[in-house]
């Protein structure tokens, strides 16, 4: 068993005669943080869910904790935590119950989920809310409490679709915060953003643009690489180049 | 095991707690079964008549007299004209009219034979079929009686045959004793099978299928988890609905409870496969409810509750053969009305059950973890 | 204008994007009309009896032979005993059995009373309701073939006319009723789901911050369903014509006015339900498990309305399909033009308001 998180070799989907995703290739080292930039519709959802098991890839490999994405999904969704863009907790139940249904299914023991749930909380500072149906909170609340179910079984590696989008500026830190933690632990962290001063706080970054990788490099070389003072003028001058039209 | 039960958790916290879809799956079903049975009686009775009487004599009037009395009809109008009548047929105020012709007791004493004229509204074919029907036999022996007091000499030669008949199982013909077994089974039907086709759907469209897609949650535990809460609901709906039925309209089942029961427990897993099997079919809530109700509304119809299957064509007993509430229906008046026991059902059963594996492991083979 | 007309293009993108949907929602009224028109009748066909014959003579042969060779029945088996009536019964197969007590032939040619017993298995009383009638006609018919009535004085001789549909067929009473009951279903529940799906997914506020009246966004969400059902009206109204040779007798150009009326009437029973739901599924449930039955049993073209206990016929007056209905039979199928269905219009066209105004009354304070 090889130990990086993520490695991936001309790995492709395409839909007809559309690459969604083309032949792209990297590697993601264990306990990194791997910043996954691209702009609307460049197919970064389309590789990661290929990654996560939800999607079967064209053509290409790709293992993820080890395992094979063609053949070995189910090894992988026991290995993996997966936050959507689409919210994905249960609304209509309360945020203990979340905690214990997800903790749950990944395997974990009952005492393990009082001890996780209550130290998840305290962590967040919920323990007003522990009783309160996951629909009405706040919704940066409630992106930081699907991030922390996500970690809950300790997996190697995990992927985070957009988590940001649509939250305010401090949470926004208070989410990255979380994200330091989760891989101080050696939890991998695969995010997509379009926050391009998120993409600063990545250990490596790459690019998609119309579904093959432009850029691949820590943000500090990227921008030396670009001539470029900040990420913004390095995705600008990518997304340039772009054929492909946003959706 | 510890997985199907934290899917179990979930799925009946989030039922009961939807305090809108709550009345929908219990309330509703117990109200409509209160109601409906009453308003289901095929009977051709309180036939409206209207008669244009053109002859005004003491025949026509011992002739009508009997019509009215005879519990069938119901006399609206008298008119001496057709067209009056025929007015009252076209504003549905009545279904048959009976037109006496002028000379009509002259012709009778005198020819020996006197024609009366019956135009029925034969849109309701069958309505229109048995209510001219009775009337012609009101008719007949109305003449008889006549005929015996004018001629008492001239009483027929041969024999005469008198059809006596018996009605087992619900002598009195209670539409009701028929109606309210049938009525529950469709109303389960309609709650198991609806809620099951919205279900998956409904996490697909708000996104949490995904979540659950990422985690090792395997594919039978998932339908599993979903199907169990819904056959609960199921066997309590049913319930209740046979508590009503004893209370309010004295249904008691004849046969076995435990059999009623163990064929419900069967049948409930072949409808919320088939509900399973839509929602996974479909990408949106109003898709599976439009593909639940095209369904449900050809096994309601093709059931046999409304029309008898055995008048149907080959091809539509086919048809009714292949749908799961049809078998039910019929255990049901077997079981509660006449009685039958486990040798008498056993088919239906087979039935079931092959329905219950094939839309399950369907359902199952469908849901697809990753696409 | 021309803004409600930007409105009502992207309702019809959204209904037209589904094609399952579609499929479905024209597939319906088809395959309804199918099932109705060749599938359900109430005719008894080759209904299986039993002969318990215990006289065993010339006549009950003769009438067992006329029995069977009626469409209406095969003889299931001709020599079962009393015992095996039950049994059969039980297993459901049979439902119905005529015995011949002995000396039968005997009593008849004796001048005497002959008694010859049916037994019915009542469990569906329609059913045996309507084989003891059949059998009945039989055997009226035998004895008018056994003693010919020429010349029996005195005789009232009925002629019966069959009005509109002399050879009563069922669809006459059914067409209808499918197409009060399609049109009933399909649009109060796409009404009342596709709004309630706006307001689920949050985009009715959307909308309703735009510049625009609400009564507007509303209205343009009806318009394409109004559409829609007009298609399904057509189609079974072809159908109707084509496969099941119904007529059709009145002013087609009324015709379609008092069911774009119904179908406006039913948009507005799903704005009220609408008005009155939060989500989609609760939306659904009741416009479809609620509206389903009743719309069945108390439109009238199954059972009739007269048979029902007063206060389920006042019920059945508040559905609209109930007036549709009667309005159908008269327009289509009798020929008669707005003289006769005056009334039941005006009661459609009230309905229509009040369920109108009563749900945008209740769609505004829920905004405010």
């Amino acid at each position: 068993m090889n130990n990086k998180a993520i490695t991936c070799k001309d790995l492709t989907k395409r839909f007809g005669d559309f690459f969604a995703v083309n032949h792209i290739s990297f590697e993601v080292e264990q306990g990194e943080i791997f910043g996954f930039l691209g702009a609307n519709g460049a197919g970064k959802t389309t590789a990661m869910r290929m990654l996560c098991g939800l999607s079967y890839p064209s053509s290409g490999e790709a293992t993820v904790a080890g395992f094979n994405v063609f053949k070995q999904q189910e090894e992988i969704k026991k290995n993996i935590g997966y936050m959507s863009q689409k919210f994905s907790l249960y609304e209509s139940l309360t945020v203990r119950e979340n905690i214990r249904f997800y903790g749950g299914v990944y395997g974990l023991s009952d005492k393990q989920l009082k001890e996780k749930g209550d130290e998840l909380i305290e962590k967040l500072g919920m323990q007003q809310e522990a009783k309160m149906m996951v629909g009405s909170l706040p919704l940066g609340w409630k992106q930081k409490l699907a991030f922390s179910v996500a970690i809950i079984h300790q997996p190697r590696i995990v992927f985070l679709d957009e988590p940001t989008g649509g939250v305010d500026p401090v949470t926004r830190r208070q989410f990255w915060d979380l994200i330091y933690d989760a891989a101080e632990q050696g939890i991998t962290v695969f995010v997509t953003t379009h926050y391009m001063d998120e993409a600063e706080y990545c250990n490596r970054i790459s690019i998609m643009v119309d579904g093959r990788i432009d850029a691949l490099d820590t943000p500090a070389n990227l921008r030396q690489q670009f001539g470029a003072t900040s990420m913004n003028e390095v995705f600008y001058a990518l997304a340039r180049s772009a054929k492909r039209s946003a959706d | 095991m510890r997985t199907l039960r934290l899917l179990l958790e979930k799925e009946f916290r989030q039922i009961f707690r939807d305090k809108g879809l709550l009345p929908i799956i219990f309330v509703m079903p117990m109200m409509q079964l209160l109601i409906m049975p009453l308003a289901a009686n095929f009977d051709v009775k309180n036939i409206n008549l209207a008669v244009v009487d053109r002859d005004h004599s003491t025949y026509t009037q011992q002739m009508i007299s009997k019509i009215a009395s005879s519990g069938y009809f119901h006399v609206t109008g008298y008119y001496t004209d057709y067209t009056p009548a025929q007015q009252q047929i076209e504003r549905e105020k009545a279904d048959i009219i009976l037109e006496i012709p002028a000379h009509f007791e002259v012709d009778l004493v005198k020819e020996n034979k006197a024609a009366v004229y019956v135009a029925a509204d034969a849109i309701n074919g069958t309505k229109a079929g048995l209510g001219s029907a009775y009337l012609n036999t009101i008719l007949a022996d109305f003449n008889n009686e006549i005929r015996m007091k004018w001629l008492p000499e001239a009483a027929p030669g041969p024999g005469t045959i008198e059809v006596t008949s018996s009605n087992w199982f619900n002598p009195n013909m209670n539409y009701r004793l028929y109606m309210v077994p049938g009525i529950l089974v469709l109303l389960v039907t309609m709650v198991g099978g609806f809620i099951a086709a919205l279900n998956i759907v409904k996490e697909k469209e708000i996104g949490t299928i995904e979540q659950i897609n990422v985690t090792p949650v395997k594919k039978w535990q998932f339908i599993l988890g979903k199907l169990i809460p819904f056959w609960v609901i199921g066997m309590v709906d049913f319930s209740l609905g046979l508590l009503l039925a004893r209370f309010v309209y004295g249904i008691i089942p004849l046969g076995s409870l435990l059999l009623l029961y163990g064929f419900l427990a069967v049948y409930l897993v072949a409808l919320l496969g088939f509900g399973l099997l839509i929602s996974t079919y479909s990408d949106n809530q109003l898709q599976a409810m439009f593909v639940a109700f095209f369904f449900i509304m050809i096994f309601m119809l093709m059931s046999g509750l409304f029309v008898s299957v055995d008048n149907m064509p080959e091809w539509a007993k086919i048809i009714a053969k292949l749908t799961p509430v049809t078998h039910f229906i019929d255990v049901m008046r077997m079981v509660v009305l006449k009685g039958s026991r486990f040798a008498d059902i056993k088919m239906q059963l087979l039935y079931e059950l092959a329905f219950a594996l094939v839309l399950n492991g369907w359902a199952i083979w469908n849901y697809r973890k990753t696409a | 204008m021309k803004q409600f007309m930007v409105f009502v293009r992207k309702e019809f993108y959204h209904v037209f994007r589904d094609r399952r949907t579609l499929l479905i929602l024209f597939g319906l009224p088809i395959m309804q009309i199918l099932l109705f028109g060749y599938a359900l009748t109430t005719e008894i066909k080759n209904a299986e009896i039993i002969v318990v014959d215990h006289a065993g003579d010339a006549a009950s042969q003769q009438l067992t032979t006329m029995i069977t060779a009626s469409k209406y029945f095969d003889i299931n088996s001709s020599t079962a005993s009393d015992q095996d009536i039950y049994k059969a019964f039980k297993q459901g197969k049979v439902k119905c059995a005529v015995v011949f007590p002995t000396g039968f032939g005997n009593d008849l040619l004796n001048g005497q009373v002959a008694q010859l017993q049916v037994i019915a298995d009542a469990s569906d009383p329609n059913t045996a309701k309507t084989l003891t009638n059949y059998i009945t006609a039989i055997v009226a018919d035998y004895q008018q073939q056994v003693n010919p009535t020429a010349n029996i004085p005195m005789r009232i001789e009925p002629v019966t006319r069959m009005l509109y549909n002399p050879e009563l067929n069922g669809s006459m009473n059914f067409v209808p009723g499918v197409m009060a009951l399609v049109l009933m279903i399909i649009c109060t529940t796409l009404t009342s789901v596709s709004i309630v799906r706006e307001k689920e997914m949050g985009t009715m506020e959307i909308l309703l911050v735009s510049p625009f009246k609400p009564v507007y966004v509303v209205l343009a969400k009806a318009v394409p369903y109004l559409a829609l059902a007009m298609v399904d009206f057509v189609i079974i109204l072809i159908l109707s014509v084509l496969a099941l040779e119904m007529p059709v007798r009145g002013n087609l150009v009324l015709l379609f006015f008092e069911s774009t009326l119904f179908i406006i009437s039913c948009l507005s029973l799903g704005l009220l339900i609408s008005s009155v739901t939060r989500s989609q599924q609760t939306a659904m449930m009741v416009s479809m498990m609620g509206m389903m039955l009743p719309t069945i049993l108390f439109t009238g073209f199954i059972f009739p309305l007269e048979n029902m206990p007063l206060p389920l016929q006042l019920i059945s007056n508040l559905l609209p399909s109930r007036w549709f209905y009667v309005i159908v039979k008269a327009v289509m199928l009798k020929g008669l033009g707005i003289g006769v269905v005056w009334k039941e219009t005006l009661v459609l066209a009230g309905m229509t308001l009040v369920l109108l105004t009563i749900s945008i009354k209740s769609f505004k304070t829920r905004l405010s």
